[in-house]
């Protein structure tokens, strides 16, 4: 038995040295993305529409690493051992951008491929709460007006608000989710409740960020890893709490669990896409430019995306809600003319 | 010597200190056998759980679509159907609209072409190039209906589904989901299928046994046979046994540094996650390895020796065949918690959407438990089922590993 194992290991590891060889050389078979898990069952759509139109094609591998670690990996160089294509759901901040063009990817595509909500949900058979971007900020900012947040209930946040406990489960600080609710919700409860933050953002941003957009940590906002079917899950096991996801996920389960009004707008796709839900985010894929002649199918890959973001479309099918027209001529162009993203547009 | 009156047996106090004797005895033995009851109970739950959910996912539902080739005029002939190029020539000539025209005009009450599968075409052209005679004529083929439809057959459904299924009737039939065990992830439940993310597992595991197994064997012998008793081999066996017991996540991380970050080896591959895995499983053999082989009688060694064996003869014709069936009980156990571990390989890649299975041990591939987690994170209902197929799978992939190791136990166990 040793006899026979001993030259298979031997063998197993000349493979592994052969590999070593041809994974930082270039040449790689099948597209690879990683990013962002909203955006990932789009993606996963489109590589499966590729392979059926390109079926000498290998299958794209398609990770769900979250926005945050997806652009890391991304921006980690270029080369057959990095990722093709970043899902996003933000957009890329400046500080990445640099990482990328200090690594080598100077030349980034950035096509918005549609909208998505962050959306606040709650049971069925809860209190129908009603929340603005204000009483959001001062039940979940980790120091709502430079104080450190003492408030337990929703009533200490708003009179009008019931008595129950602060429970609301949301996503990692990894997600691109969790940045939207900051950024989207956070940063305006924090402007709309302190006039003094508006000041603060002009003279010192990284200040307001810390006021306005760091979350709580001591228990009122529940970490609930990047598995959104979890949260719905704990929303009907808990009536009082409040769930944060991806609007995607709200109209699929819409028969378990309701969504929540933010400043008296209920997250509908109508909503989203005149701009009146003030939780709305876009959503993005990033390419590098330099891979899509070294990768074979990448650039196939993309048209296939934007030939399936359009309203009606499997995608729109899936959840996805399409951009308006304007932005989704912009991406159509940049993934024809593959004109690469300028830094300085970034924040 | 004192005079000591013997005991009397039948005073009340002695009655009642044999009663409690019996007492405590019954009691263990009630304990003992309720403490197995209970973790049998566990385990028929989660069987017959398991399986009242997932049998539904090993089946699909099939609706009979007639269609009529020689109207339809698909520009392909007969013989061009032969070999790969067929699937193109179908493809190019609009096999999948013919098919779903057909379903429009005969379920145009039930929704079309919406009521079958995305993948309901590529039966028809399997059935095509399977009889190219039927491109002349008119026909019924059975193909797979769409996912709510599906699930409302199996009893499961939104009410407008299981009106479509009542007005269907017995045009809806069942039948074993064979593209279950040929394919790999897909976006529809309908299309999904274990045997990629089982082949993922397979060559995983292959790669962990072939590194794990000798090296751990060998360090054993080593550290049992040869290796001085002093402060050095005290530390490694005190490494070994803190290894042992190291969250496996760690692990993960160590893959990511080492065998993605130094050596470049591509990312998702089965051979990174074999290599993790190995390092987490070796010390757990190790481990048991050198308890079995100190469990070998040294009288067998002495004898050995005495007779002018050599120490290298003495370990491999007695020491090793004899302490073989616990070495394999522990690479079992090792193996086992391998086959079922997620955390490492979300840290290298494995935790990914793939739709092909892989074809070599440096192809991105998936394995078992990580595709129960992906399917258990789907929002579609179909994936229920399916979930709870994929666990089955991974169930009787682990009862045939201890099938084997019981097998080679039985094979090797010497009693003295």
């Amino acid at each position: 038995m040793i006899r026979a194992a001993l030259p298979l290991a031997l063998l197993a590891l000349t493979t592994a040295c052969q590999d070593q060889a041809s994974g930082g050389a270039g040449a790689r078979a099948q597209i690879t993305t990683v990013g962002s898990s909203t955006v990932y069952p789009f993606t996963t759509i489109v590589a499966e529409q590729f392979l059926a139109n390109n079926p000498d094609a290998r299958p794209p591998v398609i990770e769900s690493t979250g926005t945050g670690a997806g652009m890391r990996l991304f921006c980690a160089g270029i080369g057959a051992a990095h990722p093709d294509i970043v899902n996003a759901s933000r957009r890329m901040k400046r500080s990445e951008f640099d990482d990328c063009v200090k690594h080598g990817a100077t030349e980034i595509l950035e096509v918005q491929v549609g909208i998505d909500g962050v959306a606040f949900a709650e049971a069925k058979n809860g209190p129908n709460m009603a929340l603005t971007p204000a009483d959001l900020y001062s039940a979940l900012a980790a120091t709502p007006g430079g104080k450190k947040n003492k408030a337990r209930t929703w009533r200490d946040v708003n009179p009008a608000l019931p008595n129950t406990p602060i429970q609301v489960y949301g996503p990692p600080s990894t997600s691109g989710t969790r940045d939207a609710l900051a950024e989207l919700i956070l940063a305006r409860g924090c402007e709309d409740s302190d006039p003094s933050a508006k000041a603060l953002k002009a003279s010192d941003e990284d200040a307001f960020k810390a006021r306005c957009q760091r979350v709580r940590e001591d228990g009122a906002y529940i970490d609930a890893g990047e598995n959104d079917n979890l949260i719905v899950q704990k929303l009907t096991a808990n009536p009082n709490a409040i769930g944060v996801f991806g609007y995607s996920y709200l109209e699929e389960n819409a028969g378990a669990v309701d969504g929540v009004p933010i400043a008296d707008v209920a997250p509908s796709t109508a909503t989203i896409v005149d701009g009146s839900y003030p939780g709305a985010r876009p959503l993005y894929i990033y390419v590098k430019k330099s891979h899509l002649d070294a990768v074979p199918g990448l650039r196939l890959f993309i048209r296939q995306y934007a030939k399936l973001w359009g309203a009606g479309g499997p995608l729109a099918r899936r959840g996805l809600i399409p951009a308006p027209a304007d932005v989704q001529a912009r991406s159509a162009q940049v993934v024809q003319s593959e004109t690469p993203l300028d830094g300085n547009l970034l924040k | 010597m004192t005079d000591r009156a013997p005991t009397d047996w039948r005073t009340d106090a002695m009655r009642r200190r044999i009663v409690r004797r019996y007492g405590a005895e019954r009691r263990f033995r009630m304990f003992g056998l309720g403490a197995i009851i209970l973790s049998a109970g566990f385990l028929a739950f989660l069987i017959v759980t398991m399986v009242m959910q997932g049998a539904a996912g090993f089946t699909e539902t099939r609706v009979s679509l007639p269609i009529d080739f020689a109207a339809a005029e698909l520009t392909v002939t007969p013989e061009q159907l032969r070999g790969d190029r067929g699937n193109l020539a179908l493809a190019g000539a609009g096999l999948e609209g013919v098919v779903d025209g057909a379903a429009g005009a005969a379920f145009a009450q039930q929704g079309g072409a919406e009521l079958l599968s995305d993948g309901a075409w590529l039966r028809v052209r399997d059935t095509l190039k399977a009889n190219p005679g039927m491109l002349r004529g008119r026909t019924a083929i059975d193909v797979p209906v769409a996912t709510d439809i599906d699930v409302a057959y199996k009893g499961d459904g939104t009410p407008e589904a299981e009106q479509v299924v009542a007005a269907l009737g017995d045009r809806l039939s069942r039948g074993l989901n064979r593209d279950f065990f040929g394919n790999a992830d897909a976006t529809d439940p309908t299309r999904v299928g274990i045997w990629g993310a089982l082949k993922g597992s397979l060559l995983t595991m292959f790669v962990t046994l072939i590194l794990a197994f000798p090296i751990g064997v060998l360090s054993a012998l080593y550290l049992e046979e040869y290796a001085p008793k002093n402060r050095w081999t005290d530390l490694i066996e005190v490494s070994i046994n803190n290894l042992a017991a190291v969250p496996s996540i760690i692990f993960g991380l160590l893959g990511l540094a080492v065998f993605l970050g130094t050596f470049g080896l591509p990312r998702s591959a089965p051979i990174v996650g074999g290599l993790t895995l190995a390092l987490m499983t070796m010390p757990v053999i190790v481990i048991a390895g050198r308890n079995a082989i100190k469990a070998v009688p040294p009288s067998i060694r002495d004898a050995a020796l005495g007779i002018g064996a050599s120490p290298v003869q003495v370990v491999f014709h007695h020491v090793l065949p004899l302490a073989l069936p616990g070495i394999l009980t522990g690479t079992i156990i090792g193996m086992a918690r391998a086959l079922g571990e997620t955390a490492p390989l979300l840290m290298i890649g494995m935790r990914a959407f793939i739709a092909a299975p892989p074809e070599g041990l440096t192809d991105p591939a998936t394995v078992l438990p990580v595709q129960i987690f992906l399917w258990s994170d789907e929002v579609a209902r179909g994936f229920v089922e399916k979930t709870s197929a994929a666990i089955i799978v991974l169930l009787v992939f682990l009862l045939a590993m201890n099938g084997v190791a019981i097998y080679l136990r039985n094979r090797f166990e010497t009693r003295w």
